[in-house]
């Protein structure tokens, strides 16, 4: 097992995609010269030249719809957003045209792209800069949405987006990039997508968070268990599709569900994680399902605001103790 | 067409009744006015009669069921008609109609007034009758093992039943500390006599597992009710009983000549509260609520508690306050006898103004009795006890018996409560004054 930042991970799933494929290409602002705005793409111009990295300017509607022609026309784009908070420019793009080409064109064409950047809060970055999309872009169907929380699912689930032939949005985060985790060694490492990740087994309450909110959900089983109690913790890792089997099968033996989602509140994951449980494990419930999200408000710019803005641990840990009506 | 058998509102604190016995088998002819089952309320078993003629096409519910007031019972009708709709719309056997409220009626100012003293409606208590919080996991493990959730109480937050709860229930895994369920046996035990579960000789944690019956349900909700919500307060008087004996025996003589039967000490204290409940009309009243208002009852009708099997039951002597001491004595036997065979009409117990407790046979010295709603105070009512008193300046022996009023603050001061007291101390002191 070799040890990778987050971003190593990420660099390394595309240049192993690039050498095995000539199709796929990397574009995006800052992503050749500058070596990425991140350094995660680091040393790829030098090893790929300027026709598979290549640097746009500030014009993601733009670059975004070279990328959904490009891949209409047989290549495999990756296109690389600063950040997703810049996607909304090219929103269009994206939701009109990568996600229902396939479908209005009766499947005689395929969006095989992969949008890929920086998703979510990174601490004062201030309202527009600081936005989970997940949600949002999981609402429509023709995409499909990946939010890896290590090394080892960012480089396993990269891969496979790369090879999917529908459009992936692949959501990482600026305060991850550096985070350092055993990647396998294995060759050609492909996680498939959809499937969710049990990092945690437990039998008194069921915790659901991906990305950052996986980390809380860690440190909240932690303690739970020095409390004696035991947390499962479920790492989703696709957000569409999501992986409902594994999650209402680990309720099944908790009977309690605590979801941790850094998206806004209103029509979030966690909101349409809630509906799909009742659906499924209504008789298995023993207390209500409680989440843990941003609060319902725009991102603030204050250090001590943005920390409050964000689902907090303290909040999660006594919610897993509501649910299992542990004093 | 068919015809549904619902259960009746038998007495005014009824919330349910278990079917205690059918007396119609299925496919029997009934007439208009015939009985076919009896029913055990919280009160009393009482029999219950049809409206209609036909045959007894289905009993819906067995002995030892119970339902709640509009609960489907039994289905009428001609031979081999469908009654399938009917089932139905009753859903799975007793759906509840919504409980009717009784409608208290306002007392006029008028000599006639109503013998019946309006009791007030019951409030729904959180559970009984009302929705049962239960986790869908916990309905779920209640059905698989034949829990009913009625009988249990909820940890959870605002008592929700829990999985812990039903396992605790089931006697599977152990119960968190605080929580204790009485069980209720899939089976009820038959009505008459309510059967303890047989149990392991010796174990460990063994125990009877005795079915909640109306009545006890009745007496727990009605005393947590008047306990809870009326602020008690209490006094104590000691009386001299010395003139009482020998007024009581020179009576009983005189009786005795008439052939009238004996009065007992009880007696003379009903009817000396029945005079001073007429003297101190605060004390002979009721607080209601809902009504916003301060009821002076015009009548006197005084409860006396009685112990029956499975608890105790308050029959009224009614205008006590009007009756001699012989009828007083003679009704009150009558009562308690009625009472201890179950044969209590609602009309025998509902309607009291003021009531009484005894527990001087049994050589208790003094204790303090919960108000028995609506009514505004309570007397309990010590033993007569031979102790030394100071008389002119000398111990002597003396016959003395202790009595404490519990009084609803709300309504009785302390100087009425007190004054009160005074009057019936005086009656009881000097008996023959009863009699001006």
């Amino acid at each position: 097992m070799a040890i990778l930042q987050y971003r190593e991970a990420l660099r390394a799933a595309m240049t192993e995609e690039m050498v095995r494929d000539d199709r796929v290409f990397l574009m995006g602002e800052e992503v050749a010269e500058y070596n990425g705005a991140y350094k995660v793409s680091e040393g790829m111009l030098e090893q790929f030249g300027p026709k598979r990295v290549i640097d746009t300017p500030i014009s993601e509607n733009g670059f975004c719809g070279l990328g959904v022609g490009a891949a209409m026309n047989g290549l495999r784009p990756i296109i690389e957003f600063m950040t997703f908070n810049f996607s909304f420019v090219a929103f269009d793009q994206i939701v009109n045209n990568a996600a229902k080409i396939r479908y209005m064109s009766g499947g005689q064409f395929s969006v095989p792209i992969v949008f890929r950047g920086a998703n979510g809060a990174a601490g004062q970055l201030a309202a527009t800069h600081n936005t989970s999309t997940e949600s949002l872009y999981s609402t429509f169907p023709g995409l499909k949405v990946i939010a890896p929380s290590n090394p080892d699912d960012a480089k396993g689930l990269l891969k496979s987006a790369i090879r999917d032939d529908n459009p992936v949005l692949f959501m990482e985060s600026e305060v991850m990039f550096g985070l350092k985790g055993e990647v396998s060694d294995e060759e050609d490492y492909l996680i498939p997508i959809g499937k969710a990740r049990i990092a945690r087994e437990g039998t008194d309450v069921t915790i659901v968070a991906h990305s950052k909110s996986y980390w809380i959900a860690m440190k909240v089983a932690e303690r739970l268990e020095s409390e004696g109690f035991s947390a499962e913790v479920i790492d989703p890792r696709t957000i569409r599709p999501l992986d409902m089997d594994t999650i209402v099968e680990s309720i099944k033996k908790t009977n309690r569900c605590v979801i941790i989602d850094e998206c806004n509140p209103y029509a979030s994951i966690s909101s349409e994680m809630t509906y799909r449980i009742q659906e499924r494990a209504f008789d298995h419930l023993d207390a209500p399902i409680v989440r843990i999200t941003a609060k319902d408000v725009p991102a603030p710019y204050a250090k001590n605001l943005i920390e409050y803005y964000m689902p907090q641990e303290e909040d999660a840990y006594q919610a897993c103790k509501r649910v299992m009506y542990a004093k | 067409m068919a015809i549904p058998v619902e259960m009746p509102k038998m007495s005014d604190t009824m919330e349910e009744g278990v079917l205690a016995a059918w007396l119609v088998d299925e496919g029997q002819k009934i007439s208009a006015g015939d009985v076919v089952a009896q029913v055990e309320t919280d009160k009393a078993t009482m029999d219950l009669e049809v409206y209609d003629d036909g045959v007894l096409l289905k009993q819906v519910i067995g002995e030892g069921d119970s339902v709640p007031i509009g609960g489907l019972i039994a289905i009428l009708g001609k031979e081999g008609e469908d009654i399938s709709a009917i089932l139905a719309s009753y859903g799975s056997g007793s759906a509840p109609a919504p409980a009717p409220v009784a409608e208290a009626p306002v007392v006029e100012e008028v000599a006639a007034a109503p013998l019946e003293v309006p009791v007030p409606a019951p409030a729904p208590a959180p559970v009984s009758g009302g929705r049962i919080k239960a986790s869908p996991l916990a309905k779920k493990l209640a059905a698989e093992h034949g829990v009913e959730l009625a009988s249990l109480s909820g940890s959870g937050p605002d008592g929700r039943i829990i999985k812990r709860d039903i396992e605790a229930a089931v006697g599977g895994a152990p119960a968190p500390a605080a929580v204790s369920v009485p069980v209720a046996p899939a089976q009820p035990a038959p009505v008459a006599a309510p059967v303890a579960s047989s149990t392991e000789a010796s174990s460990e944690g063994a125990f009877d597992a005795i079915r909640i019956s109306q009545m006890r349900k009745t007496i727990a909700r009605r005393l947590a009710e008047s306990k809870f919500t009326n602020p008690h307060f209490y006094l104590t008087a000691d009386i001299n009983m010395e003139n009482a004996m020998a007024f009581r025996v020179q009576l009983n003589e005189k009786a005795a000549a008439q052939d009238l039967g004996k009065v007992s000490f009880n007696d003379l204290v009903t009817k000396a509260c029945a005079l001073g409940l007429r003297k101190h009309p605060w004390v002979n009243a009721s607080w209601m609520e809902a009504e916003g208002e301060i009821r002076l009852h015009h009548d006197v009708h005084v409860a006396i508690a009685v112990a029956v099997d499975e608890g105790l039951i308050t029959p009224v002597v009614r205008h006590a306050d009007r009756k001699g001491l012989a009828q007083i004595g003679s009704e009150t036997k009558d009562l308690a006898t009625r009472a201890r065979n179950k044969e209590l009409q609602p009309e025998d117990w509902s309607g009291s103004t003021f009531s009484t407790s005894n527990l001087g046979m049994f050589g208790i010295d003094q204790f303090t009795a919960i108000i028995n709603p609506p009514n505004a105070c309570i007397l309990a009512i010590g033993s007569i006890r031979d102790v030394p008193v100071v008389k002119n300046g000398a111990v002597v022996p003396g016959k003395q018996m202790k009595v404490t009023l519990s009084c609803d603050h709300r309504v009785v001061d302390g100087v009425a409560g007190a004054e009160f007291l005074a009057t019936v101390r005086g009656y009881l002191e000097d008996p023959v004054t009863m009699l001006l």
